[in-house]
């Protein structure tokens, strides 16, 4: 980059000052409660907006150069790579389903932390943290449209990519991460700041975007790299306001430690829950692997959390609750994961398989305490039935934990073979956790979680049905019906990667790329 | 001691900036991974825009950093010199 830099007329510190600090008011026409109503709700005791820092001093007119800047560059990228097919030059057609995953599933998400910045930043009567606010809420759709538009080449040539937003409310995996940043926006502006700029994105999104990304880039796919790492270099800037929002809070007034504890407990389990998919993509579904899910477990959450968490006692802040199940969970949760996605691979839009004898492997290696004795005999008895003509594909609808939505795969913390059930019983109806945590998250907050949108129990009500289908009709197959009413092509989008178009047309094309036809 | 961490992506813009970084300090330790490089390093590190700028030969600044930056942690203290990443503990 050939950036001029000019002659600065105002230090970084006066500038900020400045530029954030004196553009709000006491409102006389209306009283401050009405204008900010959802500041005070919540518990939280702030006496002084002023002592809202941000670290990075960032200013408006910075901000807008240094944006523009990434754009550029991530734009003639992506142009480049799509008008070098480089789709053909990813490892293997298997990858393209990472892709998938995350055009699905975390895209999504990144719309709703523009609307909940957006709507977040409104509540605050606090300019610092009001304009703080104003730059994630863009760099959040900033990071919606580049993902999309990065995506949108792979739609062209592969299935499953097709009809994201409308999956998005319909199909049974993506309640899972829809739910977390519904449960995070639905919550007051304090809340929020915690669930998202702290707990997800200084605590969890290096475990998102970094290894997953630079695995993007070890797998060929500079589209994703691209994005992924354009999107990373507002993170860092997401992180640092995140510790800043907890620190502010904190050293404001004592009364706000118990309840900010209750929600980074909160906060980070139900985040932790959402990476499973994560896990399992690092394991899986790259076909070069760049570290296991527990290597980058160990590194992003064990390390630099443990520093993190260490760093916060000073305020009276204590590690997050369920550490010692999350600590036995990193051999398993993502061999439970995939084992599932196989299981369903009839109602999914990407495509799932057995891994081969060199990544089990490599898997055996990376998990020398879990994967031989428990995942390995499972994988290779599938294996064994689908070469029969066998392929199992799981027809019975999986129980859903209450509050992460996950079906309960997850197994009891000190025994891998004992799937974990809790329930609770709460006016006259009985809920079902996955976990302890789960469990205790519903406890606090019942009624929010009585409202949860399942979909299995929303299949079983008959509510996931097109128009006009009849389930009571001679022969009525409800697979077929749930796939029709989420727009997922039954032969094309979904079951084994074996045998499926994509498979077919990246090997026939990748042949083109490289032969005379 | 905790360790603090930077993450910059590979590059050309970055070159020098991780020149830097390593020059100014000892302590630190780069890790190169596909497409990024990761310098820990324990209780704090330090970027100094003088530094980048001898090895770039062109003013610097510092928050040109944003465009290249993937991740980092710590506290983070930033003047229009220096910015340092530290733990407090």
């Amino acid at each position: 980059m050939d950036m001029k830099v000019s002659k600065k007329k105002l230090g970084l510190k006066e500038k900020y000052q400045h530029m954030t600090r004196g553009l709000g008011w006491e409102t006389t026409y209306q009283s401050m409660d009405d204008v900010f109503p959802f500041v005070k709700y919540e518990g939280i005791k702030i006496h002084d907006w002023d002592k809202w820092e941000d670290p990075f001093r960032l200013t408006m007119d910075a901000y807008w150069k240094y944006q523009a800047e990434k754009e550029r560059k991530l734009y003639a990228i992506i142009d480049a790579y799509a008008q070098n097919n480089g789709h053909l030059s990813v490892t293997d057609a298997r990858y393209i389903n990472a892709v998938k995953l995350f055009l699905n599933g975390i895209s999504p998400l990144e719309y709703m932390a523009h609307r909940g910045f957006a709507m977040t930043g409104r509540q605050f009567p606090g300019v610092g943290p009001r304009v703080a606010c104003l730059m994630q809420s863009l760099d959040e759709i900033r990071h919606a449209q580049t993902q999309i538009h990065s995506i949108s080449n792979y739609n062209k040539y592969y299935n499953g990519f097709h009809e994201y937003r409308h999956m998005l409310e319909r199909v049974w995996y993506l309640s899972v991460p829809r739910s977390f940043f519904d449960d995070a926006v639905t919550a007051g502006p304090f809340e929020f700041m915690v669930a998202i700029g702290f707990s997800f994105e200084y605590v969890l999104t290096n475990l998102l975007f970094v290894p997953f990304v630079s695995g993007a880039a070890y797998n060929g796919d500079m589209g994703t790299m691209t994005f992924g790492f354009s999107a990373q270099s507002d993170e860092a800037r997401h992180m640092t306001l995140g510790l800043e929002v907890i620190k502010f809070i904190l050293e404001q007034d004592p009364d706000n430690l118990p309840i900010v504890q209750q929600w980074i407990d909160k906060w980070t389990w139900r985040g932790y829950r959402v990476l499973t998919l994560v896990g399992m993509m690092m394991d899986y579904m790259l076909p070069k692997r760049i570290m296991s899910w527990k290597e980058a477990w160990e590194v992003y959450f064990e390390e630099n959390g443990g520093a993190l968490f260490k760093d916060l006692a000073r305020y009276g802040i204590r590690p997050p609750k369920w550490l010692d199940q999350i600590e036995q969970d990193k051999d398993h949760i993502s061999h439970q994961a995939w084992a599932t996605f196989y299981n369903y691979a009839a109602a999914c839009n990407f495509h799932t398989w057995i891994p081969t004898d060199d990544e089990m492997d490599w898997l055996s290696q990376k998990y020398p305490n879990s994967f031989d004795k428990y995942y390995r005999p499972r994988l290779e008895h599938w294996r064994e039935e689908a070469k029969k003509g066998n392929r199992f594909y799981n027809k019975t609808l999986p129980m859903l934990c209450q509050t992460c939505q996950i079906p309960m795969i997850f197994t009891e913390p000190g025994d891998p073979t004992q799937i974990c059930y809790r329930e609770v019983d709460y006016k006259d109806n009985k809920y079902h956790f996955c976990s302890d945590g789960c469990k205790e998250i519903f406890e606090h907050e019942p009624e929010k979680y009585i409202q949860s949108w399942l979909p299995v129990h929303q299949i079983y009500q008959g509510n996931c049905f097109n128009e006009g289908v009849d389930p009571t009709a001679e022969g009525f197959d409800p697979l077929a019906a749930v796939l029709d009413y989420y727009h997922l092509n039954f032969g094309r989008d979904n079951l084994d990667f074996e045998g499926s178009e994509d498979q077919k047309n990246f090997d026939e094309w990748r042949g083109m790329a490289t032969k005379n036809v | 001691m905790s360790k603090v961490f930077i993450a910059l992506q590979t590059n050309d813009d970055t070159r020098s900036i991780i020149q830097a970084i390593m020059a100014d300090n000892p302590h630190a330790i780069c890790n190169e991974q596909p497409a990024m490089v990761k310098i820990d390093a324990e209780g704090s590190l330090t970027v100094r825009r003088s530094t980048i700028e001898e090895l770039i030969g062109r003013d610097f600044d510092l928050q040109e950093l944003h465009i290249n930056l993937i991740s980092l942690t710590g506290h983070v203290d930033e003047t229009d010199d220096e910015l340092t990443l530290s733990w407090n503990n």
